[in-house]
């Protein structure tokens, strides 16, 4: 007996079979695109000899810049770091929580004007570099950690804002209707349900968030805004390898101390 | 059983715990506010020149929009470069990482340290240093996104290769394939789709990062915006945003539809 094939799946084999020479076309084009169109520079004459004096700095330290009581060394830049990556962390967490609000969906709203515009801006405030941020605090409140601490609570709002109204949008609303059919108001759902069940979630991402800042608050000194990148980029400009590799270390340790100590804090909360 | 009603401990009575975190907190606060001269009412004294400032950005210069397309081309070209050279190297450190193909716990322990060590940097610094060694130009930027997205790509990697399904592999070893071929017929149709979904994710993140490694001489779109921010040229600067902003919303628009399709 012979079985007839209809028509219709047999073309769709066919685009099946060769769907990915249409996509292999595609990703070759781009990559065409992408090495034709860059301007190699190639390496610099120097580029063995600066590589060779980078690893050498890197295995011998400038180990006297790492505490001399003169409030410039490594150790309290690390520590005015973390200072600035903390407040800047914890202010942009108290401003995220209406922004939140503002772009969470809730089942009950059928137009979702509020929560599209609320994740527009959180878009917005999210690209803009924190870099041009901080220069712009610079030119408001003057070079120094003041300015990165401002740059890190703006910054930080377009993504806290996005993770707690995902998780205002995922919470269980268990306890929020309970309190409603016992008679409460808005405020005490608000205070009694709401924010006792999403807390554990956005402290876990403030945490989390806090990882990120510790990272941009060790740059953002070479702008001007404050913390160890500041003699970094200056170490680096004036090439004292040495103090280029003390303070690397001083990044990577301060670095993973945050992150495994955050980590420990977040596995106990959720 | 239980005859009466169980006495709270002492220190859940006296609520010593959220007290202790209280206090930890408020200490931490008014140090690093000490130690960062965190002054609030300079910030609202000087509010002035920060609104001067946005007013300033207000009004892009649109006719500087020519000037900078090419810049931004080159921006997500050394985007996309960086990011495949990062994942491309990504893929044989992650396989040595991952602890269900192998076994050897110093061998794997050794790998993640290093992994760990390259992704503590920040995208910023790392530029710096490339910069200084193969000089200002879209070749530090290449190699510091390709470091950057090497360390954050092979996480993911060797997280994807620790969750798939050992059965094919097992049914390949028991009729005696060698390692390469169990990882190209067992291993690699498991996470391929996957991993692509990864590398566009990192290709996001790279685009965004790209647009500020400029900033210290590693090219695109940075050196343009160090430039009109150090001429004071805020009109500029406000399109070199805008366009930036633009390129970002794009390729993350494609790059999801992309990740949706694959997943």
């Amino acid at each position: 007996m012979q079985t007839t094939i209809s028509k219709k799946p047999l073309t769709m084999t066919f685009w099946h079979r060769w769907r990915w020479l249409l996509w292999l076309v595609v990703v070759a084009v781009i990559y065409l695109w992408a090495v034709t169109g860059l301007h190699f520079t190639g390496l610099q004459g120097s580029a063995a000899a600066v590589s060779r004096s980078i690893v050498h700095g890197l295995v011998q330290p400038d180990w006297s810049y790492v505490y001399n009581g003169s409030g410039e060394d490594l150790v309290s830049l690390i520590l005015q770091t973390l200072a600035i990556a903390f407040l800047g962390t914890f202010i942009s967490a108290l401003i995220s929580v209406p922004f939140a609000f503002w772009a969470a969906r809730s089942q009950h709203d059928w137009r979702h004007v509020r929560s599209g515009s609320g994740k527009v801006v959180l878009t917005l405030i999210r690209t803009f570099p924190e870099i041009v941020l901080a220069i712009m605090f610079i030119k408001a409140v003057g070079p120094g950690s003041y300015a990165g601490v401002l740059a890190v609570s703006i910054h930080s709002i377009g993504m806290l804002g996005k993770l707690f109204s995902e998780a205002i949008e995922n919470m269980d609303r268990g306890a929020d209707e309970a309190v409603v059919s016992a008679g409460g108001n808005g405020a005490q759902v608000f205070v009694l349900a709401t924010l006792p069940t999403i807390l554990p979630e956005f402290i876990s991402y403030t945490l989390y968030r806090f990882e990120i800042a510790v990272r941009s608050a060790s740059i953002l000194g070479m702008v001007g805004a404050g913390g160890i990148g500041t003699p970094m980029i200056f170490a680096i400009q004036t090439r004292n390898w040495p103090r280029v590799g003390i303070i690397l270390l001083g990044i990577v340790l301060m670095v993973l101390l945050i992150d495994s100590l955050s980590e420990q804090l977040r596995k106990r909360l959720i | 059983m239980i005859t009466q009603i169980p006495r709270r401990p002492w220190t859940q009575r006296w609520h010593v715990k959220p007290i202790a975190w209280t206090i930890l907190i408020v200490v931490l606060l008014v140090t690093s506010s000490h130690m960062t001269g965190v002054d609030v009412a300079m910030f609202f004294t000087n509010f002035g020149q920060f609104t001067d400032l946005l007013m300033r950005m207000s009004q892009p210069a649109w006719d500087y929009l020519p000037v900078i397309i090419r810049p931004l081309y080159e921006t997500i070209q050394m985007a996309i470069l960086g990011t495949t050279i990062g994942a491309a190297l990504a893929i044989p450190f992650s396989v040595l990482a991952a602890s269900n193909l192998v076994h050897n716990r110093w061998l794997r322990g050794g790998i993640r340290l290093v992994l760990d060590l390259v992704r503590t940097l920040p995208d910023l610094l790392l530029a710096a240093i490339f910069v200084a060694i193969f000089g200002i130009g879209s070749t530090a930027g290449v190699v510091t996104l390709a470091i950057f997205s090497f360390g954050m790509v092979s996480k993911l990697f060797y997280e994807v290769i620790e969750t798939i399904d050992m059965g094919p592999l097992e049914a390949l070893e028991s009729a005696g394939a060698n390692q390469l071929t169990i990882i190209w017929y067992a291993v690699l149709p498991q996470i391929l789709n996957q991993f692509v979904s990864y590398f566009l994710y990192t290709l996001e993140i790279n685009v965004r990062a790209s647009t500020v490694l400029g900033y210290l001489g590693a090219g695109g779109i940075g050196v343009f915006l160090q430039r009109s921010l150090n001429e004071f040229n805020y009109s500029q600067t406000a399109v070199i945003i805008l366009a930036t902003l633009v390129v970002v919303m794009v390729i993350d628009g494609v790059s999801n539809h992309l990740r949706r399709v694959l997943l």
